[in-house]
């Protein structure tokens, strides 16, 4: 029930000529209602922007698969008062809150943490909460869904893929032994802390895959940030060295680390600045080197 | 589940313009290698012509020699060999994990000693006089 009064309900607010042809008294007046509500939006809005010295253009994809007349892509575009250090999730935020409540995207932390909102921006994989309007030098800012994965609404993709791929390579720690006193920590020295310091920060936003057009057209390969997960491990001194051999045989699979042709592509995009590339050469040496046993 | 949508090929090379330095290298690198792969069976296909004596071979040769076309393609050869070449270099210390922070630096120097080294063969391969 609730889902038809919605669908209603965003029909009426994008297309306001279609007339419904059964009217009853209470719908006219629901009707009139949220016209003049409308009207007020739209005045408000409209205030606000004249205010703003400064605004900017969204162009954002818009598809919904669900919704008759939605279904066919498109781009719409939403004029947001500009303020210094705004970042493009104020933007789209801002279009959420005052022009389109349909506009549906993903995130949460607003800090570059949690990995939700990576986003096609102007040509590149970026986080929208990390990425600073006055640092995109094009006026309209064109906001579109991570390439090569599945849309399923507007700016939200499946990234179920990606996490498979992730868990493939078993992205937990094993050590050998563990400490007799079960409250006793397990050291790390800080040469290799260092070491994998940078492959920990990883926040599994997936901008890393959707540039790597290997990966596009190979579905197996691991990606860049599985790899990555897996050089975090392995690089780990205090990992076991049967959980690390088994690791070394799932990276230097056919679809592993070999998929790997050096675009640099995912180390351009990643937010966290993981040296991607770096990671994923240094895990073919150690495959090699494993193999070989030359040392 | 939600049906969803394609973007088909828009994703890959139709944005080309967004393309950074690695993945420009990439791309050279494949189609260097390609016409050079190309190149093999021609020249296979003209040095055999030595089994059947010396007067086929050196006609053959100058025959081709004397074409100005063949003088533009072998510039052109050139410079694919000597882009794959350098740019070889470049993956290999790549591989050794040797330098990677500059790896986009490397792909423009690469360019740019091609672009030299052809530039000065300008002259030998198209200053003799043909035939
Ligand atoms: S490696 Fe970087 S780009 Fe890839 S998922 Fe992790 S944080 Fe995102
Ligand atoms: S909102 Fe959490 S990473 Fe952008």
């Amino acid at each position: 029930m609730s889902t038809i009064e919605q669908e209603t309900e965003t029909e009426e607010t994008t297309d306001e000529s279609a007339e419904p042809t059964v009217e009853s008294p209470g719908e006219r007046r629901r009707a009139e209602k949220q016209e003049r509500a409308q009207a007020r939006e739209d005045q408000r809005v409209d205030e606000e922007i004249d205010h703003s010295e400064e605004t900017i253009t969204l162009k954002v994809f818009r598809y919904d698969p669900e919704v008759e007349g939605k279904e066919e892509p498109r781009f719409d575009d939403f004029t947001v008062p500009f303020h210094k250090g705004m970042t493009v999730l104020d933007a789209l935020i801002y279009s959420r809150d005052h022009y389109d409540s349909s506009l549906t995207f993903r995130h949460s932390c607003r800090q570059a943490v949690c990995g939700s909102d990576a986003l096609f921006i102007n040509g590149r994989q970026r986080l929208a909460c990390k990425t600073q309007i006055a640092d995109l030098d094009a006026g309209t800012i064109r906001i579109e869904p991570l390439p090569h994965q599945e849309v399923v609404k507007d700016l939200v993709v499946d990234m179920e893929h990606f996490y498979d791929q992730m868990e493939a390579v078993e992205p937990y720690f094993d050590a050998d032994e563990l400490p007799d006193d079960e409250l006793e920590e397990q050291r790390q020295d800080r040469e290799n802390r260092e070491k994998i310091k940078m492959s920990t920060r990883c926040i599994w936003c997936g901008a890393c895959m959707s540039s790597c057009n290997i990966a596009a057209g190979d579905n197996e390969y691991l990606g860049p940030a599985a790899i990555n997960k897996a050089y975090r491990f392995a690089m780990d001194e205090r990992e076991g060295e049967q959980r690390k051999q088994e690791r070394l045989r799932i990276i230097e699979q056919e679809h592993g680390v070999w998929r790997c042709q050096t675009q640099f592509s995912c180390t351009e995009v990643c937010p966290k600045d993981i040296p991607l590339t770096e990671h994923i050469q240094e895990l073919k040496r150690e495959a090699v080197k494993n193999n070989l046993k030359f040392w | 589940m939600s049906q969803s949508y394609n973007r088909g090929t828009v994703e890959d090379f139709g944005r080309w313009r967004d393309f950074s330095a690695g993945m420009w290298a990439w791309i050279f690198h494949k189609f260097t290698g390609w016409v050079l792969v190309g190149y093999l069976f021609t020249h296979i296909a003209v040095l055999s012509t030595a089994i059947q004596g010396e007067a086929l071979y050196n006609g053959t040769l100058q025959g081709l020699e004397a074409l100005l076309v063949v003088r533009f393609l072998e510039v052109g050869l050139l410079a694919v060999a000597v882009f794959h070449i350098l740019n070889g270099l470049r993956l290999l210390f790549v591989d050794l994990g040797i330098g990677l922070e500059a790896q986009d630096k490397s792909f423009y120097a690469s360019m740019v000693l091609t672009g030299a080294i052809v530039v000065a063969s300008i002259p030998t391969f198209l200053g003799g006089k043909l035939v």
